[in-house]
């Protein structure tokens, strides 16, 4: 495109104060939608919902006064990016010329994948719904006002997942829910992942004795029977989000810390390792510049599948009545909960357990495109 | 003396036995001064690149020797140092370009990080430097190349861009381990007169490893001969070429062929082929394929004699 016909520089700024507006009048047709429809989704929010805002703003308590800043912070952030990433094509002036890095590369495989697709919308609008679950949800998921008279409620317009047994109302106890056990997968993750990568790295890298001192003890923490120190550490102590996270994530790095040091053992013989000994460069920036960035793929790969692994066994546990205790509402306890009716009231396990559903497949999914998009074993004419 | 290397042997202690694959070898390298390692595959030529950065891989390990770089042993020296001097004073060229350069980071990123590491400069300074370098090294288009990643360019590019990673700190002294190989041979004059080019412009003295005699001819000041991890001859190139003494040179300079010749003779090479370097014969290790050696050839290695001024040579029958 020759920069004549282009629209203006000054109508482009003026239109990417609006999120998006400037990529479509660029011709970046895929960026502007995704950053249009961002913008107006949470700006649809924070107008439907300005009554629930403005008290969450205000609220006392952390997760309604997160949820408020989170509304504005990404609110700004996305029009602050827009606006940035206008500016940077304009200087660029269409000379897009950066290299296919393999990022980019995988970028453009997985974006041929349509259900993996499908699945990171899917899951991306989860993460924003249940960091909005505050501000979205309608009612109080965990106030008992009349139980007698709201007890049970089908799915109505008023309930759209009905009600409970305390006539609490299910689609706020779900948004909730989803907060606390899609955070938990998450943040379990990026600890199991960060201390497996950083582990696995370093044994795999000095190899020798230290290398088998930190595997012995890897096959020590395997050989621990997790869901027994569960038990017993929920027994002691008592279950709450934070304590989940921390149990979740220490207990599994060991196969991260394993595979990873697998990669680095025949990363570590390859010439730009060498090379990069030979240019000086201290054994800390040879492991985090050198030796991850390169053993990265497979981690992402499989830190996919564990979210959703995790999602599973924050609910399992739950279900169980050794997760997150009731009233405060997780996957996991509301399908717990809804087993005792699922004959009276089905709505009650039906709602929360589709969302677990649908999360876990899509995590699966997820972890699949990012296989073929990273491994350039793949064959992957169709998609190209 | 820029570099001297002495006694150095490096042994791979193997679960089969101790393969010795650099074995009491000394030599020397004076400032912007040109020598090349010459001899087949197995020779030990890559190890003695390795011993003298100290990359030797385990389960190799340096049991004996000095490797003086400037009057200070790089073997003595503590890990801070060393660092300093790899990449800093001593850079290092690998034979293949694509396999040597990260495939996750651009071109220009990895020259930056030397520039920032040895020449203590600024992500700014260090991209513009980059820029210029490797434009300077021949690469066309040089802001474009900055961008792009190793396996966007060919081959002769990449050794370039090697080139200008192992160069961009202007060390002393500069081991350049087979940079031609992998590359064809109109690529390969280039880059040798890059090498040539870099050596005039930053005084460096250059330690080439070739088994192609051609390239030793076109570039070196004096050669070294080695079989079996040992010196063989030491001599300058000119006296190498023209009059090869040690039976082993003569051969290798025999196995060259020669435009003009009848296509029917082929040339024989060297009979036999490199022992195994866990069992080594005994006396000297060439004998059994030497077209001279005799009985006497078999108790023990032949000293390094002088034959004159600039040329060692190791072999009872041949003297001053």
């Amino acid at each position: 495109m020759k920069s004549n016909d282009r629209p203006s520089k000054r109508l482009l700024l003026a239109g990417s104060l609006i999120p998006g507006v400037g990529h479509l009048l660029l011709g970046k047709r895929r960026q502007g939608v995704h950053l249009l429809a961002l913008a107006l989704g949470l700006a649809l929010v924070l107008v439907l919902r300005w009554d629930a805002f403005g008290e969450a703003f205000s609220s006392p308590r952390l997760a309604p006064w997160l949820s408020a800043r989170f509304l504005l912070t990404a609110l700004a952030a996305t029009a602050v990016f827009s606006l940035y990433d206008v500016r940077r094509s304009l200087a660029l002036d269409g000379d897009d010329s950066t290299g296919r890095s393999p990022f980019q590369i995988a970028k453009r495989r997985f974006a041929a994948n349509q259900l993996a697709v499908i699945a990171l919308y899917v899951i991306v609008i989860m993460y924003l719904i249940a960091a909005l679950a505050p501000i979205l949800a309608p009612f109080d998921p965990t106030a008992i006002e009349n139980p007698t008279e709201t007890q049970y409620l089908a799915p109505s317009w008023q309930h759209l997942f009905g009600t409970d047994e305390f006539g609490r109302d299910l689609f706020s106890r779900a948004l909730y829910g989803a907060s606390v056990s899609l955070s938990i997968g998450l943040l379990a993750v990026l600890i199991a992942v960060t201390i497996g990568t950083v582990y696995g790295a370093v044994a795999g890298y000095f190899g020798g004795l230290i290398d088998n001192v930190l595997m012995r003890i890897v096959d020590v923490v395997i050989a621990f029977p997790t869901f027994f120190l569960m038990l017993m550490l929920v027994g002691i102590f008592e279950a709450n989000i934070v304590f989940l996270i921390l149990i979740l994530g220490l207990t599994s790095w060991t196969g991260t810390a394993r595979f990873i040091r697998g990669e680095v053992l025949s990363l570590k013989e390859r010439e730009f390792i060498e090379g990069a000994r030979s240019i000086g460069l201290p054994h800390r920036l040879i492991i985090f510049r050198h030796i991850i960035p390169n053993a990265m793929a497979p981690v992402l790969v499989s830190a996919a599948l564990m979210v959703g692994g995790m999602v599973a066994a924050e609910a399992g546990l739950s279900f169980l009545g050794i997760g997150i205790r009731p009233p405060t509402p997780s996957w996991g306890n509301m399908i717990s909960q809804g087993q005792d009716a699922l004959l009276v009231a089905w709505w009650v396990a039906f709602f929360p357990g589709t969302l677990l559903v649908i999360t876990i497949l899509s995590f699966n999914l997820l972890s699949d495109g990012l296989r073929d998009a990273l491994d350039p074993k793949t064959l992957m004419r169709k998609y190209v | 003396m820029l570099l001297s290397v002495e006694n150095l042997a490096t042994y791979f202690f193997l679960d089969e036995g101790t393969l010795k694959a650099v074995d009491d070898l000394s030599f020397a390298v004076e400032e912007q001064e040109t020598v090349t390692l010459v001899g087949e595959s197995g020779c030990g030529k890559t190890i003695v690149a390795l011993s003298i950065m100290s990359l030797v891989p385990s389960p190799g390990r340096i049991v004996e020797g000095r490797v003086l770089f400037n009057g200070e042993d790089l073997l003595q020296v503590n890990p801070e140092r060393l660092r300093q001097v790899r990449g800093g004073e001593i850079g290092l060229v690998f034979q293949e370009p694509g396999a040597a350069l990260n495939p996750v980071f651009t071109i220009g990123y990895q020259i930056c990080e030397v520039l920032r590491l040895h020449r203590g400069m600024t992500k700014h300074e260090a991209e513009t430097e980059a820029v210029r370098l490797l434009g300077d090294t021949g690469i066309p288009d040089p802001e474009k190349r900055f961008r792009a990643y190793p396996f966007e360019l060919s081959g002769g590019m990449q050794q370039r861009a090697v080139i200008a990673i192992a160069t961009c700190a202007h060390p002393k002294l500069l081991i350049a381990d087979e940079p031609t190989t992998a590359l064809d041979v109109t690529i390969q004059a280039e880059i040798l007169d890059l090498l040539r080019y870099l050596q005039d412009q930053y005084r460096m003295a250059i330690l080439m490893i070739s088994h192609d005699l051609g390239v030793v001819a076109g570039i070196s000041d004096r050669v070294l001969v080695m079989y079996t991890g040992k010196a063989m001859e030491l001599a300058s190139v000119r006296d190498i070429f023209n009059e090869p003494r040690h039976p082993y040179s003569q051969g290798l300079l025999g196995s060259v062929p020669r435009l003009g010749e009848g296509k029917g003779e082929l040339r024989r090479g060297i009979p036999g082929a490199v022992p195994d370097l866990m069992q080594l014969p005994a006396g000297c290790t060439f004998h059994p394929r030497c077209p001279i050696g005799d009985a006497s050839c078999r108790s023990e290695f032949p000293p390094l004699g002088s034959l004159s001024d600039d040329r060692l040579c190791a072999c009872y029958k041949v003297s001053a």
